[in-house]
């Protein structure tokens, strides 16, 4: 069984980030690690490869600079190759931009199941696995807890606010991951110095047929109007209790909806 | 400092070491780190305070310890540095410290099991016959069993040739023994499958002192000729230690025979044991040294933590409502810890290179770097975990009030931290050996080549922008001679005498060299326009801090140094 994932390399959450004022975009230029969201995808690409007796496992991720962090920690997990888009053109691209480049990098790799985050951390979008899914024609299933392949249909259990729906759907088919339903395995030295040793196709848009208008600012539909500074944390309000301070809190949290 | 003051990747130009670049470093100090974040740190006070006791014919181990000892070996990290040849990752024990270091700092007491483990295979790669390291090392280095070491009995502690452990030949080429041993670390437990305990004792015959050691290997579960584990032996646990730290980590009265003696295999040849310990002990002391910088960092990123947050007091000079961080006491504190643990990091990782280069280089260049390690690992052990004992109880006094509440943390790396100038040769130990073993190594060469290099390092800043830095290293270089020609004509208990004071001032005018080495390197990158200036800029303020403030005390140093014995006998022992 062949699985593709996508997987994003972000700027690492625990340093703060900062934005180009010129352009409003993130600055991305410190190393960039694998997008946690990503790693849950990577996890059960790999369990499915090992259920199935064999296979691979392929990163697709699109990334300024040549950059091969996130993705050595992917390798390291226990994928196998990777296919590394970067081009200068790409600045600035929007969630559709990126999808169609993704695809383009997809179609190359013709895989049985591809599979995404349900949203990144740092752009957290949530639209480009069913965009990826629809420039390639191909189906697309959310939001996934579980997933099961048997004779080119997949089964998943797609999580849901009451629980969850099973669906079943042939391959190819892209499948978007919910965020910690499996817990990744952390890369062992034997993988990081084997991740090393593994192919990255690093290629660019040229490669891939696309046009640099279609995509980067030019090509971009998606534009970021304004940024405004989080409100900042007020002191929240403190409840004495004098006997009743249950029915206060029960009051406040019921004006807020919450119950 | 791995890249540009100890040079790492020039060790890939040594024989084994090849597949050593950059970007594999920072690979594995990443992961590495995230599974000491998130795996072994939560267990670290939690650890705390369940102390490991025994329980029937075995000894419970803190919630989460196996699990997380399991995923630890199942993620190779034991076995990094060991050799290829049984499993290991063949790296460079430059490498390896950093890693141990960051398992040391999230958990000492959970990072004492691998230590143990590292100390066995040390000893049977070096002395084991083939066969024997056929049975133990593969699943030593992997770690699925790990290692003890068994020399303290109650009146063998710092005198190991007093020990009286006894070996018979049983006649089928093993040995029978019997004798009780004291503080054995994770002496019994049920993290992994087998147990393989390194043992000290006497053979019928053997001349007394350290000149009738031997060694033998003792396993928990004999191991068949297949592998597979057998009968359990006769050795067993008989109580764990009330201590004042290292909760989690078991230290065992261990009884060996109590059912007609404990099958053991001798290593290499009787009488050798002593020699063949002293072969591990270099690898075993900068060990612990770095157990020492590990709980010192832990304890200043605390205490860094809560000076930034912790508002008491009006600052001079600052606005109201600032946090401690702004007193300029609170500063000097954390100054203090921070120039101290960069010192300690860089003299270490530097004797672990000599360590890599004595190993896996050739002719007068590896015999050179053996003696630097020699002479570096008293230093490391002793004025490192000395340091590090300064350091975590300065973290205790930045949290003033809080910092004598367990609950922050603090104290439990000043306990923690305690142990560590008393294993593996008390720190006074380690200064005799500074004294009477490494001054005269190759007729003094060893330590004017080290004197010599620091010369050149003080040099090198003549005339620039950190002048101030090397003129303070100088003298201390001069501290150092003094003390060092003045011992050379000593009588040998005027000599002891001063040991102490004396790896206190070596030590000090090492980490001063450390520092102003850095410092040139910082300020080259900074020149170059290379790198994050904060991040060099701060590395010389450390610097600086340390030359301006600490290597003056060498100064002071010398006279009780040179002072001789007499004053320390001049009050009778009885009217003590
Ligand atoms: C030169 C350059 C500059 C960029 N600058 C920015 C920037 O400033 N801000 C920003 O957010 N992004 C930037 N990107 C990345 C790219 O434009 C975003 O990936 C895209 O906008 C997707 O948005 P999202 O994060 O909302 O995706 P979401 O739809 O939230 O992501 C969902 C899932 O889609 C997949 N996915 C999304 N993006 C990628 C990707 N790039 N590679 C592989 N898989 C992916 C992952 O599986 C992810 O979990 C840049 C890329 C390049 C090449
Ligand atoms: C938590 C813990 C774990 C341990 N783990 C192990 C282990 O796994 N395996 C093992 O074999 N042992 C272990 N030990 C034992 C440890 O190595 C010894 O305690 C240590 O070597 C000191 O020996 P001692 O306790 O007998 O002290 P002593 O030797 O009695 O020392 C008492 C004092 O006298 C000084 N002194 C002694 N001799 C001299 C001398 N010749 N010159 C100057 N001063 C001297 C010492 O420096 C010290 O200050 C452990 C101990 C502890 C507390």
């Amino acid at each position: 069984m062949k699985v593709a994932v996508c997987v994003k390399q972000i700027p690492d959450p625990a340093v703060p980030g900062e934005l180009d004022p010129s352009t409003n975009t993130l600055n991305r230029d410190d190393k960039l690690i694998l997008d946690e969201s990503d790693s849950f995808g990577v996890e059960l690409a790999l369990q499915l490869v090992e259920a199935a007796g064999g296979g691979s496992v392929t990163l697709v991720s699109m990334a300024p600079r040549s950059e091969v962090s996130g993705l050595r920690t992917a390798l390291a997990m226990g994928a196998d190759d990777a296919v590394l888009v970067s081009d200068d053109a790409l600045a600035g691209t929007d969630a559709l931009g990126t999808a169609k480049v993704l695809g383009a990098a997809l179609g190359r790799v013709e895989p049985d199941l591809i599979l995404a985050g349900v949203e990144s951390s740092d752009g957290y979008t949530g639209t480009v696995p069913e965009q990826i899914a629809g420039v390639m024609g191909i189906a697309s299933v959310t939001f996934a807890k579980k997933i099961e392949a048997s004779d080119g249909m997949l089964s998943i259990q797609r999580q849901t606010d009451d629980g969850y729906d099973e669906v079943t759907c042939p391959m190819p088919a892209l499948v978007s991951v919910t965020g910690g339903v499996v817990e990744p395995r952390y890369p062992s030295f034997k993988g990081i110095m084997a991740a090393k040793k593994k192919p990255v196709d690093q290629v660019g848009i040229a490669d891939l047929g696309i046009d640099a208008s279609a995509v980067g600012f030019a090509g971009s539909r998606q534009e970021t109007v304004a940024v405004v500074d989080a409100e900042a944390r007020e002191a929240g309000e403190i409840v004495i209790d004098e006997g009743e301070g249950f029915q206060r809190i029960a009051d406040f949290l019921a004006e807020l909806k919450v119950i | 400092m791995l890249e540009h003051l100890v040079g790492i990747t020039d060790l890939a130009q040594l024989d084994g070491f090849e597949e050593l670049d950059i970007d594999t470093v920072e690979g594995l100090l990443d992961e590495a780190g995230r599974f000491c974040a998130e795996q072994l740190e939560p267990l670290n006070r939690s650890g705390d305070t369940q102390p490991a006791r025994v329980e029937g014919n075995t000894v419970v181990i803190a919630d989460g310890f196996s699990e997380a000892y399991s995923m630890f070996v199942e993620n190779g990290w034991n076995g990094i540095a060991f050799d290829p040849a049984y499993g290991g990752g063949g790296l460079p024990w430059t490498l390896g410290v950093t890693v141990q270091e960051m398992v040391h700092s999230a958990n000492m007491s959970f990072a004492l099991c691998p230590l143990l483990t590292q100390g066995s295979v040390d000893m049977l790669m070096h002395h084991a016959s083939e066969e024997q390291k056929e049975t133990y090392l593969h699943k030593l280095v992997s770690g699925e069993w790990t290692g003890t070491m068994n020399l303290t009995e109650p009146n063998a502690g710092s005198d190991v040739g007093a020990l009286a452990a006894k070996a018979v030949p049983a006649g089928d080429g093993t040995y029978r023994i019997t004798g009780n041993k004291i503080f054995i670390t994770f002496g019994e437990h049920e993290m992994a499958e087998n147990i393989i305990h390194l043992v000290l004792a006497r053979t019928p015959d053997a001349p007394v002192g350290t000149k009738g050691i031997s060694c033998f290997i003792v396993p928990k579960f004999l191991v068949n000729a297949d592998g597979s584990l057998g009968e359990r032996n006769d050795v067993s646990v008989v109580s764990t230690e009330h201590k004042v730290g290292i909760h989690a980590s078991p230290t065992c009265v261990m009884s060996f025979g109590d059912e007609g003696g404990a099958t053991g295999y001798l290593i290499g040849d009787e009488n050798q044991g002593m020699r063949y310990m002293f072969t591990m002990m270099n690898n075993a002391r900068l060990s612990v040294g770095i157990q020492g910088l590990a709980v010192a960092e832990s304890a200043m990123q605390l205490a860094a933590g809560y000076a930034r947050e912790r508002k008491q007091g009006r600052p001079i000079g600052a606005d109201a409502g600032a946090a401690i961080v702004e007193h300029a006491d609170v500063r000097r504190m954390l100054m203090t810890m921070r120039s101290h643990v960069e010192a300690m990091r860089g003299l270490m990782y530097l004797n672990a290179e000599a360590m890599d280069r004595s190993t896996n280089g050739t002719g007068d260049e590896a015999a050179a770097a053996a003696s630097r390690a020699a002479l570096l690992t008293p230093l490391s052990k002793g004025w490192g975990t000395d340091s590090g004992v300064e350091v975590t109880s300065i973290g205790i006094q930045v949290h003033g009030g809080m910092g004598y509440i367990e609950e922050t943390g603090a104290p439990q790396y000043w306990r923690d931290s305690r142990i560590l100038p008393i294993y593996e040769g008390t720190n006074g130990i380690q200064a005799l050996d500074l004294v009477f073993r490494k001054l005269p190594l190759d007729g003094g060469n060893a330590m004017r080549s080290l004197l010599d290099d620091m010369s050149s390092v003080a040099r090198s800043t003549d005339g620039g922008p950190l002048t101030d830095l090397g003129i303070a290293l100088d003298a201390a270089i001069g501290d150092v001679e003094t003390v060092a020609t003045w011992m050379a004509g000593a009588a040998p208990n005027d000599v002891a005498a001063g040991a102490t004071p004396y790896l206190a001032l070596t030590g000090t005018a090492a980490a001063g060299w450390v520092h102003v080495m850095s410092a040139v390197a910082a300020q080259r990158l900074l020149d170059d326009g290379a790198g994050d200036t904060d991040f060099l800029s701060d590395k010389i303020a450390s610097a600086r801090f340390y030359c301006g403030q600490f290597l003056p005390r060498t100064a002071s140093m010398v006279a009780a140094c040179t002072a001789g014995a007499d004053p320390l006998y001049a009050v009778a022992a009885e009217r003590f």
